[in-house]
């Protein structure tokens, strides 16, 4: 008779897995990636295929290299180059999009341990290590539909100098047609793939909502338009996708909901009192670097009943 | 404040089917220690006759349990079996002679004040039949009876597959309230709480229809959410009260029964007849006719499976109990124990687990278990050997209920990590500070 399996309990698992969950952000990113290959032509997909595939390519080499075991199949690392390329301009040079993928993946992502051990979003983080790098190419913004990279204003650098007459209207912010990096103007379908995550349990609603009320409060107090804040820039994507990564943000509500607070706090100050038009991915990058203090504070207190050890 | 849990397949197949005796071995292997504490003594020798009933095995002093003959027949051997954790444990084999005679000295006790009926509840052999195996008569045995405000009558029957309770509610009700009785009488208690999961419709129709004679017992319909008969999870949605780290229900006045542990006291009160068989669920993917089977205690969990039609195929995993927080079996050899609710198949997928795969930091461990560890914090603080963290984590609390493990995503070992965690945090307090 074979042998028996002994181990310890539980005898069954859930259903859920790391590959399975990657996969629904996946899905949750389609929408916006359908979007911009409307909006933006179908450049946006090359760049979107560039870093997806740098970034599986990386991860892959490294672990090889490293003798770690082999993640590419969680897909965590597909979902790191769609993020990345979502925060790219669509004009941005090839060889960028390359350099940005192998920093997220290499730099922030496996030198710090792989998936779960680093410390900040790697698309945010390789977005930044971008703009400082390659200001010139980072913000020639493309106007939709046109593939000449010249420089259109995106609406939220507009609404920063107040030229009214640049601005979009509400409809096309909802439809994301105006200038800004490939996967964020679409409100409408980055909104939709929020809710599907939202549904799935993938995310939960606290840390998007915290963030996006703070941001609209912020700006009603500021005196700005709140539809434009909310709407332009990469405002939904960050939220949505970049302030709910797992391992770089608080487990419980009340740290979701305190991290974003804090982004969209931060978000704000960078955006209406900064040198910068844009605060989403510092913010969040700020954000992530205070989430252990987050989490250590915020951590639900166990069941003791009041009795000390 | 409710406790959540996770909701979990329920697969309480057998939940109708009223429970078969199955025919009464050849042999049967009665371990010594079917209990918490400390072993029972054997009081046999090879050779000797022995009755249904006969006491075989003298408890231990403090806590422990009697142990009686399943069988008639002889004493084939006294020997030595490896328990399901690897220990060694004394047992007696009994080669039955298939008359099932009854001991002449069976007979029902008499009962007549507190002290009475505490040594019947010591004579009866009872434990706690939901899993625990906690000797009943210690349990009951309360210094103060004032300090029970409570009896929290224990019906969640929360493990996938196990439905021997339901059947005891449906089956034998009149003991669940016969039982309740006595614990009123002797005992002195006026609140009764019988907690049952939403999911056992039949059962709660009984227990409310016996219910409505009877003014002090409250029927707790609780939602079907895993761990929900967990003592700390049931006391806290049947009486609003956590207990403290560290101490029992009675700390905050309450005393937990099993549902059938109760119904076999009044039975025994009733008949004399000590825990001599057991009504066990026999399912899972690999066995053929899944239901409920009353077997002779000691019976082997092969012939278990016999009696429930055989098994499909090879199986690639027994337990013992549910598949949440049962105990994997080494060999379909071991035999049936007092505190075997449910025997478990499973077939080569259904015991097939997920890869482990790395931690992606998503929380959900945290967010889903019923006493707020943070069981990824621990994991990480045993690693490091960080006793003082462990203990500030509260690991020594953790209920194994396998929540956390259940949901995750990377299938991380974290209850395994847990219990070793435990031990290294416990480590700390048996040595003095420097
Ligand atoms: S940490 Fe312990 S009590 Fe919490 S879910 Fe895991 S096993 Fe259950
Ligand atoms: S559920 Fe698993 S993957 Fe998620 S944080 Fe806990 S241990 Fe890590």
């Amino acid at each position: 008779m074979s042998k028996l399996i002994l181990n310890v309990s539980p005898h069954i698992s859930g259903k859920r897995t790391t590959q399975k969950i990657m996969l629904d952000v996946i899905i949750a990113l389609m929408p916006a990636a359908v979007a911009s290959v409307i909006i933006f032509g179908w450049r946006s997909l090359l760049v979107i295929g560039v870093c997806v595939c740098t970034c599986a390519a990386s991860e892959f080499l490294f672990e090889k290299l490293c003798k770690r075991e082999n993640t590419v199949y969680d897909l965590s690392a597909v979902v790191t180059g769609i993020l990345l390329a979502f925060n790219l301009p669509v004009s941005i040079p090839i060889w960028q999009a390359v350099f940005g993928s192998i920093t997220a993946i290499i730099v922030v992502k496996q030198l710090f341990g792989g998936i779960g051990q680093n410390f900040a979003n790697p698309a945010i983080t390789a977005r930044i290590i971008m703009m400082t790098a390659f200001s010139g190419s980072m913000t020639a913004w493309t106007s939709p539909q046109t593939s000449d990279a010249v420089s259109s204003a995106t609406p939220l650098a507009a609404a920063s100098k107040n030229i009214t007459d640049s601005m979009p209207s509400y409809t096309d912010l909802l439809l994301g047609n105006h200038s800004g990096c490939i996967g964020e103007t679409c409100a409408l379908a980055l909104i939709a793939g929020g809710i599907y995550l939202i549904i799935k349990r993938v995310i939960s609603w606290q840390t998007p909502a915290a963030f996006i009320a703070t941001v609209a409060v912020m700006s009603l107090i500021c005196g700005r338009d709140v539809i434009y804040q909310l709407l332009s820039g990469g405002l939904l994507l960050g939220a949505v996708f970049m302030a709910t990564d797992y391992a770089t943000t608080p487990p419980t509500p009340f740290g979701k909901a305190v991290f974003g607070i804090g982004c969209g706090i931060v978000t704000i100050l960078i955006r209406f009192w900064g040198n910068l038009p844009e605060g989403v991915s510092f913010s969040i990058l700020l954000m992530n670097i205070l989430t252990p203090y987050i989490s250590k504070i915020t951590r639900s207190k166990p069941l003791t009943g009041g009795a000390e050890a | 404040m409710r406790l959540k849990g996770i909701r979990i397949e329920h697969k309480k197949n057998t939940a109708e089917r009223k429970p078969v005796r199955m025919e009464i071995p050849e042999t049967v292997i009665v371990p010594m220690q079917m209990h918490i504490g400390k072993a029972a003594e054997i009081i046999v020798k090879k050779g000797d006759t022995v009755k249904v009933g006969q006491l075989i095995g003298k408890a231990a002093d403090g806590l422990s349990a009697d142990i009686h003959s399943s069988v008639s027949g002889k004493v084939a051997k006294t020997d030595e079996i490896t328990a399901s954790d690897s220990t060694k444990v004394a047992c007696v084999v009994i080669t039955s002679d298939g008359k099932q005679e009854t001991d002449e000295t069976i007979a029902p006790p008499v009962v007549n004040n507190f002290e009475s009926f505490i040594a019947a509840v010591k004579k009866s052999g009872a434990v706690g039949l939901g899993g625990a195996g906690f000797p009943s008569f210690v349990k009951l045995n309360v210094n103060d009876l004032t300090k029970i405000k409570y009896v929290i009558i224990n019906a969640a029957e929360c493990e996938p597959y196990i439905t021997s309770d339901t059947r005891t509610m449906i089956d034998k009700a009149e003991f669940v309230f016969k039982g309740i009785a006595a614990i009123r009488k002797y005992m002195n208690v006026r609140r009764f709480i019988i907690g049952i999961e939403n999911n056992k419709r039949e059962a709660i129709e009984v227990m409310k229809k016996y219910a409505a004679d009877d003014k002090d017992v409250k029927i707790k319909v609780l939602p079907s959410q895993y761990p929900q008969g967990s003592e700390k999870v049931l006391v806290l949605n049947t009486i609003n009260k956590i207990i403290p780290r560290g101490g029992l229900p009675l700390d905050v006045g309450a005393v937990v029964i099993n549902v059938t542990t109760l119904a076999f006291i009044a039975e025994y009160l009733e008949t004399g007849m000590p825990l001599v068989e057991k009504c066990v669920t026999v399912d899972g993917t690999a066995v053929k006719e899944p239901k409920n089977i009353i077997a002779p205690i000691g019976t082997s969990i092969r012939e278990l499976f016999e009696a429930a039609g055989g098994l499909k195929c090879e199986p690639s995993k027994v337990i013992y109990g549910g598949p949440m927080m049962g105990i994997a079996v080494p060999s379909l050899d071991e035999p049936v124990l007092k505190n075997t609710n449910a025997v478990i198949a499973m077939d080569e997928k259904e015991a097939a687990l997920p890869k482990t795969t790395p931690c992606i930091g998503c929380g959900a461990c945290t967010m889903n278990c019923p006493l707020r560890l943070d069981p990824r914090a621990i994991a990480k603080a045993y690693k490091l050997n960080d006793k003082e963290s462990l203990k500030l984590l509260c690991v020594d609390i953790c209920m194994e209920c396998g929540c956390c493990s259940y949901v995750c995503p990377a299938n991380q070992p974290l209850v395994q990590t847990n219990k070793l965690a435990k031990r290294k945090a416990a480590s700390l307090n048996s040595k003095p500070s420097a």
